[in-house]
């Protein structure tokens, strides 16, 4: 297969159309501009739809007005876009709407920075928008597991009529790296609950997010939380990486765990048995994968570009049966291995 | 026997949920009525708003989205960005498409989305209990300006149509009344001629629909048709504020 040396925003960009992208609707931001002006570009020549909207609230709603005749849609921004984007992901969310949202994070809170950061974790998996509901959500950590998520987000997007998050930030935004475009096998989803005009042919549908009746409300609610529950047991992904003798797990996502993963190696050559587990899905977590690895490890190290927002979901999966410790750079200052391994050190008691 | 009369084909066979004397009714019927006569039930997809036709999902046989309040532009553009083919209407109150949802009204005419918005002005939020909206006349009483609307204090009210039709991108601009025989009759040719704009691929077209809120009004059905009259026409002039096709060279392609 092909190789191509691309910037994650255009490989990310680039996966999308492969994966049967039909639209994309942004608003410039910093760091993920670059996706804009690939699909610009691509979807002009392509036949696709590309629209700059006034603003990031417009652009994830012209998302749920396209998603809502079945064609699949995405739109991008970076942290305080995805802000303003909130109102329409939680009407997206509860209208059932597949779509794929990036959010190529940057430092908070506020206008904060225009550089790397993991601070919108919480928002992500938790805080998305008012109400009950989740994304799904990926967690790449190399240009060629961006191309890889998007594709999938975008499946199980479909499947399960639910909108689907990457979850990059500024470094995998820009960092270079040789990529391969998988063949696409996935099929075209039948989308019966389309509203694409009836053409006299079928009752109207309806796409709508408001059931004035409470226990209609919750009937609408609760059986979303049951695909949840199916997606928990068929999805959580995780990485395990030298965890099998590890007395010392190391965990981070996304960008981090490469820093993290160089200082494991690190760790290993100066003989401490040191091991990295990274979430691949933020929603669904891997609960079982940190189960498993806790059973073998002594203690825990989350390491995240934010003050500690996984922390408290690696804690809950492990039900706090280990110490969990935390090092943390913020406001898009990226950690370095040499940092990480000092941690390390610190809780293996130093050098073996 | 002749039928003379009947309900459009296009807007269900229930009960809609509005007050008694409010005129949703009339416009909801008028939308349907060019709908049928157009033919293209099958072919038009509807965009609701928040406010009192929060439910219009419901009254049109058409396929019909629920958007969020102040919207519906920006939820019909990506309908209609991705279905060119097809017919998309926006059915908005005057809180939804002239506060709230101001930047997505105005951006869809600037960039001439080919679509129908059908604004609905009884210069008042009705579902909320009767707010001021950005369209409430000054000195008008409502419940957040108790004392009455005070320009100096509440600023002024929208005209919509006039600030609408000085964009390039907007093709028909018209304002119109349902408060009597003949202004309910001029209210369906320009309900029809924005959507033939939209077949035609003008350009934007709005309908704004000067419309009564006996409730909120605090008058009976038969007064308020007579304030629409007496009150809001003067501030709110009918007529057409602009009428031509924002995309001309497309002409003969």
């Amino acid at each position: 297969m092909e190789r191509n040396l691309m910037k994650g925003n255009e490989a990310l960009a680039e996966a999308a159309i492969r994966a049967g992208c039909k639209c994309f609707f942004g608003y410039p931001i910093t760091p993920q501009t670059e996706i804009s002006a690939y699909l610009a570009k691509r979807f002009q020549a392509a036949g696709g739809v590309f629209l700059q909207a006034e603003s990031e609230i417009a652009a994830i709603n012209m998302v749920l007005g396209a998603a809502s005749t079945g064609v699949r849609a995405m739109t991008s921004s970076s942290s305080p876009g995805i802000s303003l984007k909130s109102e329409g992901i939680s009407y997206i969310a509860g209208s059932d709407l597949p779509c794929v949202i990036i959010n190529v994070q940057r430092g908070g809170p506020g206008l904060g920075g225009i550089q790397p950061s993991q601070a919108d974790y919480w928002q992500a998996t938790k805080a998305l928008g008012h109400g009950d509901f989740q994304l799904l959500v990926f967690a790449p950590n190399s240009v060629q597991e961006m191309v890889d998520a998007v594709i999938k987000a975008f499946d199980l997007a479909d499947e399960y009529r639910m909108p689907a998050m990457i979850l990059a930030d500024g470094l995998l935004g820009q960092m270079m790296e040789p990529v391969t475009f998988p063949e696409i096998s996935s099929k075209p989803v039948e989308k019966p609950w389309a509203t694409n005009g009836h053409g006299n042919k079928r009752e109207h549908n309806i796409i709508n997010s408001l059931f004035l009746q409470p226990d209609v409300l919750e009937k609408s609610v609760t059986d979303r939380f049951k695909r949840y529950d199916e997606i928990k047991e068929k999805y959580a992904e995780a990485e395990l990486y030298k965890t099998e003798d590890a007395e010392i797990v190391v965990t981070a996502y996304g960008a981090t765990s490469r820093v993290a993963k160089s200082a494991v190696n690190m760790a290993r050559e100066q003989g401490i048995k040191a091991g990295l587990i990274r979430p691949v899905t933020l929603w669904p977590f891997p609960v079982k994968q940190y189960q498993k690895t806790a059973e073998t490890a002594e203690r825990f190290l989350c390491v995240e570009m934010s003050m500690g927002q996984m922390i408290d979901d690696v804690k809950l999966a492990i039900n706090c049966s280990k110490p969990v410790e935390f090092y943390g750079r913020t406001g898009g200052v990226i950690p370095k291995p040499s940092e990480i391994l000092d941690e390390i050190k610190k809780y293996a008691g130093g050098v073996k | 026997m002749a039928v003379v009369f009947e309900k459009p084909k296009s807007m269900a066979d229930v009960t809609l949920h509005y007050c008694p004397g409010c005129t949703h009714g009339i416009i909801h019927r008028l939308v349907c009525e060019v709908i049928d006569e157009m033919g293209i039930e099958g072919d038009t997809i509807g965009v609701c708003p928040v406010g009192c036709s929060v439910m219009a999902y419901d009254y049109f046989n058409c396929d019909m989205i629920e958007a969020a309040h102040g919207r519906a532009p920006a939820v019909a553009t990506g309908v209609k960005r991705t279905n060119p083919d097809k017919y998309v209407f926006t059915y908005q109150g005057d809180g939804d498409l002239a506060a709230i949802g101001t930047a997505e009204t105005v951006h869809a005419a600037t960039r001439g989305e080919n679509i129908v918005v059908i604004f609905v002005n009884n210069t008042t939020y009705g579902m909320t209990g009767g707010q001021m909206a950005p369209t409430t006349l000054p000195g008008q009483v409502t419940q957040t300006t108790p004392y009455g609307r005070d320009p100096k204090l509440m600023g002024y009210p929208v005209r919509v149509c006039e600030m609408l039709a000085t964009l390039a991108g907007t093709a028909l601009a018209q304002r119109v009344a349902v408060n009597s025989v003949p202004h309910i009759r001029e209210a369906k040719k320009a309900i029809r001629k924005a959507f033939e704009n939209q077949r035609d691929k003008k350009g934007f077209s709005i309908v704004e629909i000067l419309s009564t809120c006996p409730t909120n009004w605090g008058l009976s059905p038969i007064d308020a048709l007579k304030r629409l009259e007496d009150e809001m026409i003067p501030y709110y002039p009918l007529g057409v504020f602009k009428d031509e096709n924002a995309f001309p060279e497309k002409e003969g392609e």
